[in-house]
């Protein structure tokens, strides 16, 4: 009934390519951003803005990263993970070696070398596809790990293998309160969801999707794989590292090559997964999920254990949680293999009809 | 020489291994073309309960014979490694099929979790040992052609005999027997197999269970040697490149593919470790499997990858 874009006609090019063709949506997606700039910070307390929405912010800057390469081109990567270290310790090297690098510059330098290392790695694709190139990826994963460890240059030989930066302020606002570093992460998620948004509705998107559904096919027709699944590795790896850069920076202030471990792959790919490869939105609603879930299942279990009398240890809870994570995994895959995004679009269609039937 | 012989064999012994728990991943994959990440977490499990059952029959049965006792949590083991495989099928594999590998992929790796918390919710979380009676003691061989002999650990021997044995009666299993046949005919072509009526659900049981039973197979040889610890599902992904270097649908492939990996990590470590800092085992075996999937993308022994629009 209200969901309906009767009555809204297209008058010129312009308003026909926009990148929400559907009035309702548009303005949706401007209340949303307009609610998260100025309504959550009057809702959400300390612990909401540090436990919940800094990492889902970020994360799902990095899912977005991950699903134009993995939703978007079809190259599975498992490397994600080493991207975002990359980003984190770069920006780190950036931000720490040259006297007054300005905090933003620092983050995008730390993108920019992640795509270096992401093109470098995205090579094999040129060759390999499919699960071979899944485990080729792991490569990055490895490699980096070792060298955040072992190479000292990268920590500005901290003995302690670990880095950390204080007094971040941009423009010359200090970003130290929790909710200032919301609203840090949040400019960055909305411009980069926007550039997201246009980049993969351009030729070089479509091209991306053409090499996805079939890259031989698409070979034939004129697309350069080449050039194709390159460009795809570069920009993932470019949001992928600014997020891991975000990550270290922002959230954890000081870090060390753990926080980027094949654990962080696996849960980018799992949140691409359930979100739905190939949707924007799906990237967003797989990082709340798999941010959320945890938190959720970490408060429910004890809680749970105390309504049935039975009181859970620390560790219990952990390996409960750790059950109960692959089981909804598992679950969610069999019940919708398309994932979140999929689940959106279609209550979108039936609310088109709704009341009616057809 | 001698020194050179030494990092030789162990790098051989540690290949041997690798190509155990390659073994595992593509038995499923020929099978059932699903990328089996759940291969560590199986072998953790099975290490679990192969440790745990030889530590309470005793109390249980009264059994006192350290080999019956070990014989029993075997049998005990592979029992659950089998109702696994059974719920796995049943559960999981079933409502997924005609899925795309990615799919499965995350599936196994949701198993993955599944698995690490239960071993330890029923086993407990500590560090075990696993005591099947694998001699610990060195020897040296080769005592009349070099000064001094080669160090060889027993026990490495003794488990890479294992693991060469265990890949034997497999490819007689699966070239001999007619379950076997099957096996190979659902790993060819899923649909004219079942047209043949081969039993696609039944087949992927087998399969999951006879990849547990090389998973606790491994998980005894590795728990034997450092202990059962959750560490042990990293195994698993120093497995992997190994089957890149082979061909992810080849047996012979995962045991070569193996050897070399073992070797190159070792000789790699003790040759080129000392220059760049040590540590370079867990991404050197990767980087080798990269540069060779660079010139030859379907692995040693894969079956050649022909693309068609």
């Amino acid at each position: 009934m209200f969901y309906r874009e009767n009555g809204q006609f297209k008058t010129s090019y312009r308003s026909d390519q926009q990148i929400f063709a559907i009035a309702q949506d548009r303005w949706a997606i401007l209340a949303l951003i307009a609610f998260a700039f100025v309504g959550v910070p009057f809702i959400a307390d300390e612990y909401m803005f540090r436990a919940i929405l800094i990492p889902f912010l970020i994360l799902s800057l990095a899912a977005l990263g991950v699903n134009i390469l993995v939703g978007y081109c079809g190259q599975i990567s498992l490397g994600s993970g080493a991207f975002m270290a990359v980003g984190a310790y770069m920006a780190y090297n950036t931000y720490i070696r040259i006297e007054g690098m300005p905090l933003i510059v620092a983050l995008l330098a730390g993108g920019f070398f992640a795509t270096l290392v992401g093109m470098f790695f995205g090579i094999p694709s040129l060759r390999v596809k499919g699960l071979y190139l899944a485990v080729a990826t792991l490569a990055a994963q490895f490699f980096c790990d070792w060298a955040f460890l072992r190479v000292g240059w990268f920590t500005n030989n901290n003995a302690s293998g670990s880095v950390s930066v204080s007094n971040l302020n941009a423009f010359g606002w200090a970003i130290d309160t929790p909710l200032e570093k919301y609203l840090f992460c949040l400019v960055f998620l909305v411009v980069f969801g926007l550039l997201a948004k246009n980049l993969v509705r351009s030729a070089i998107g479509r091209e991306w999707m053409a090499i996805r559904d079939m890259d031989v096919a698409a070979a034939v027709i004129g697309i350069r794989p080449v050039y194709a699944k390159l460009s795809a590795f570069a920009v993932s790896s470019f949001i992928v590292g600014v997020a891991g850069a975000l990550w270290g920076f922002v959230h954890l202030g000081s870090w060390e090559p753990a926080a980027f471990s094949i654990d962080r792959s696996f849960q980018l790919l799992f949140m691409v997964i359930i979100g739905g490869m190939g949707s924007i939105m799906g990237s967003f609603f797989g990082a709340a999920f798999i941010v959320v879930l945890p938190i959720f299942l970490n408060q429910f279990l004890p809680w749970a254990g105390d309504l049935v009398g039975v009181s859970i240890s620390t560790a219990a809870v952990s390996h409960t949680e750790f059950m109960i994570f692959g089981a909804l995994i598992v679950w969610f895959l069999i019940v919708e293999p398309h994932g979140l995004a999929k689940l959106w679009s279609v209550a979108k269609q039936k609310l088109r009809l709704w009341p009616f039937p057809h | 020489m001698a020194f050179f012989l030494e990092a030789l064999f162990g790098g051989l012994m540690a290949g041997m291994l690798y190509a155990l728990v390659a073994l595992g991943f593509v038995l499923i994959f020929k099978a059932s073309g699903v990328f089996n990440f759940a291969q560590g977490a199986m072998v953790l499990f099975a290490a679990l309960a192969m440790a745990r059952f030889s530590e309470w029959i005793p109390g249980w049965l009264g059994i006192q014979d350290k080999f019956f006792g070990n014989l029993i949590a075997f049998v005990l083991s592979a029992a659950i490694m089998f109702v696994l495989a059974w719920l796995i099928e049943r559960l999981v594999l079933r409502h997924l099929v005609n899925q795309e590998g990615v799919t499965l992929l995350m599936a196994t790796l949701g198993i993955t979790y599944f698995l690490d918390g239960l071993g330890q919710t029923i086993f407990g979380s500590d560090i075990y040992k696993i005591d099947v009676g694998m001699p610990k003691d060195p020897v040296f061989l080769f005592d009349s052609v070099f000064p001094g002999g080669v160090l060889v650990n027993l026990e490495d021997v003794y488990a890479a005999c294992i693991a060469a044995l265990l890949v034997v009666v497999l490819s007689l299993f699966f070239q001999k027997t007619s379950t076997g046949r099957a096996l190979r005919a659902v790993a060819d072509d899923h649909q004219a197999a079942q047209s043949i009526g081969i039993p696609l659900n039944r087949i992927w049981v087998i399969v999951w269970f006879v990849a547990g039973i090389t998973a606790l197979v491994a998980g005894i040889i590795w728990g034997s040697k450092m202990g059962v610890q959750f560490s042990l599902t990293t195994v698993a992904l120093r497995a992997l490149p190994v089957i890149i270097l082979g061909g992810l649908t080849s047996v012979p492939g995962a045991i070569i593919g193996g050897l070399i990996i073992g070797v190159g990590e070792k000789l790699s470590e003790v040759y080129l470790g000392p220059y760049v800092g040590g540590g370079i085992e867990i991404w050197f075996a990767y980087v080798l499997a990269l540069v060779f999937l660079l010139f030859r993308p379907q692995g040693l022994f894969g079956e050649k990858i022909i693309d068609r629009v």
